[in-house]
């Protein structure tokens, strides 16, 4: 059934990951991040594996899921592993033969590169894994709130993200209704190339805007009928309190982005 | 006590005329005086385009009257400062369950209307537990609005609605999106916060098997309420509920068939007992 669809990847279990604050996890995956950048060694590399995996480990998060997120960036990774085998210079050269030329550094390079692509995406999958839609919203909304001084709408980015989340399922269901009213009709959505196929979707897309244009006006008046205005004065239902583990959480990083400073100095 | 009072109320808008593009004001709403007491059940009725949304959509301060008078629970609608007054006196229900449900989660949806106003968290938690219980839906909680069936949304809009403590719930046909088993759970449920809760219920309809346990009816055509009185009342003048494009249930057009063709029935039976009692005492 389309209804059942979920979006975003959440992988609904118990765990102590789970339980951390969204806050904690979108901040810990943003130093997470920088912190792949600062490494220039192999061998730091197997530290940050490990920390890695202890968090996957902790997350209860079956490790295959993760390797999904890597599958869509397959074509990038590669592209850009063999540009650096390809076009990095250096003292050491391995193959020389006409045009192309393999250094010793441009291979290692490579592989650097790639590693850190590897870890900055199964970090970040870890964040989404563990964090439903819901509280991601909610905590960007509420690390979002300091710049609400430079006029940053976080209150209303927030509400338009759970609009979306909620609408999703509805409009792709409305799609999937018109596309079977239309092949009712005689309408073919499957043969031809790539152009003409994308021709025959402008007969969906015309309903379907229509349509949600038409549930967004109705939207608008209930919220605005259920006293909705704006993020003033508003309280919530699902308060973000950080707690215990969320200062474990947060001294671990630390302590990890600390080594990670200090091994980088020493090696 | 009044909870709504109406005085000459009118409501235009200007509709574009697309073939010389001139604007001609159209009378949505002509004239309507009402008058709604505490604690009632009432229905309006009328068929589409006879103005009965367009009310409802003043009873919430969505629309304000064009001229004449509209109060709430002595709010006058006109005054920009009374709106959130008004809008948390008279909680509406629309039509389309889908698209007053925010939320994708049922308890953040019943969150939203007290979020709105801004109630302290704890008194929250206290008003989605008694929203949903007071609509039967408590064990569905921590679902998602989607895998739930048209009456099970319609009660979840309801209970967004309760968890604001209005006083008045005002319905722009519930259960027109609804199959029959659907339209029987939303009906049950309102006419128990009616009955055991004394919410004052407005139902706006065209199914008149839903407003035959209505205490007034009141029905409009042309924007005016051509019609009001108790269900007997109303259904017991057959011909011209039909002169108004309106049908009356079964039992009450066969009575009134018969009572045709001089067989001694009285008028305006509305329930199947009703019928079967009356028509055994016939000699």
């Amino acid at each position: 059934m389309i209804r059942d669809i979920t979006i975003g990847q959440y992988y609904p279990t118990e765990s102590k990951i789970h339980k951390l604050d969204p806050r904690t996890k979108i901040l810990g995956t943003m130093l997470y991040v920088v912190s792949l950048f600062l490494v220039n060694n192999l061998w730091i590399y197997i530290g940050v594996a490990l920390f890695l995996g202890i968090i996957i480990k902790i997350s209860k998060v079956p490790f295959k899921f993760m390797m999904k997120g890597l599958k869509s960036i397959l074509f990038i990774l590669l592209f850009t592993i063999l540009l650096n085998v390809f076009i990095t210079p250096g003292e050491t050269k391995l193959v020389e033969w006409s045009f192309i030329t393999i250094t010793l550094e441009g291979v290692l390079n490579a592989a650097l590169m790639g590693i850190r692509l590897v870890f900055l995406i199964i970090g970040s999958s870890l964040m989404t894994l563990t964090t439903s839609p819901i509280q991601l919203t909610d905590g960007i909304e509420r690390l979002l709130n300091p710049l609400r001084v430079i006029k940053v709408p976080a209150h209303e980015i927030a509400m338009m993200m759970s609009i979306a989340l909620r609408f999703i399922p509805i409009l792709l269901e409305e799609t999937d209704k018109i596309m079977k009213a239309q092949k009712a009709r005689g309408a073919d959505f499957e043969s031809g190339g790539i152009m003409k196929r994308a021709k025959s979707m402008i007969p969906l897309l015309v309903p379907l805007f229509i349509l949600a244009f038409r549930r967004a006006d109705d939207l608008a008046m209930a919220m605005e009928a259920r006293c909705y205005r704006g993020g003033e004065g508003r309280t919530k239902l699902k308060q973000l309190i950080y707690k215990r583990r969320d200062a474990i959480a947060y001294l671990l990083l630390f302590t990890y982005l600390g080594s990670l400073i200090a091994a980088r100095i020493i090696l | 006590m009044e909870i709504i009072k109406a005085q000459n109320l009118v409501y235009e808008y200007y509709s574009q005329d697309e073939v010389d593009g001139a604007d001609s004001p159209f009378r949505a709403i002509d004239g309507v005086d009402l008058s709604i007491e505490k604690g009632g059940f009432i229905a309006i009725l009328g068929h589409n385009g006879s103005g009965k949304s367009t009310l409802a959509k003043h009873l919430n301060a969505l629309l304000t009257p064009t001229s004449g008078s509209l109060f709430v629970k002595g709010y006058d609608t006109t005054k920009e400062e009374n709106i959130w007054n008004v809008r948390q006196v008279a909680g509406m229900v629309f039509q389309n369950p889908d698209n007053q449900i925010i939320a994708s989660i049922i308890e953040e949806d019943v969150a939203f209307g007290p979020e709105n106003l801004g109630v302290p968290t704890e008194e929250i938690k206290i008003r989605i537990k008694e929203s949903l219980e007071a609509v039967g839906m408590t064990e569905y909680r921590k679902h998602s609005p989607n895998k739930l069936s048209g009456g099970q949304k319609q009660r979840i809009a309801i209970a967004g609605v309760l968890a604001m403590k209005p006083e008045c719930i005002v319905l722009d046909e519930p259960t027109a999106m609804l199959d029959p088993i659907g339209r029987k759970e939303v009906l049950k449920t309102v006419k128990r916060l009616n009955k055991d809760e004394g919410m004052t219920v407005i139902m706006i309809t065209h199914y008149m098997e839903e407003v035959i346990d209505a205490d007034i009816i009141f029905v409009m055509n042309h924007g005016k309420i051509v019609m009001q009185g108790t269900p007997k009342e109303i259904f017991s003048q057959v011909d011209k509920l039909k002169e108004l494009r309106l049908d009356v249930p079964q039992v009450t057009e066969i009575a009134h068939e018969l009572k045709k063709k001089n067989i001694d029935i009285p008028d305006g039976i509305l329930t199947i007992d009703e019928f079967v009692e009356a028509f055994s005492k016939l000699k």
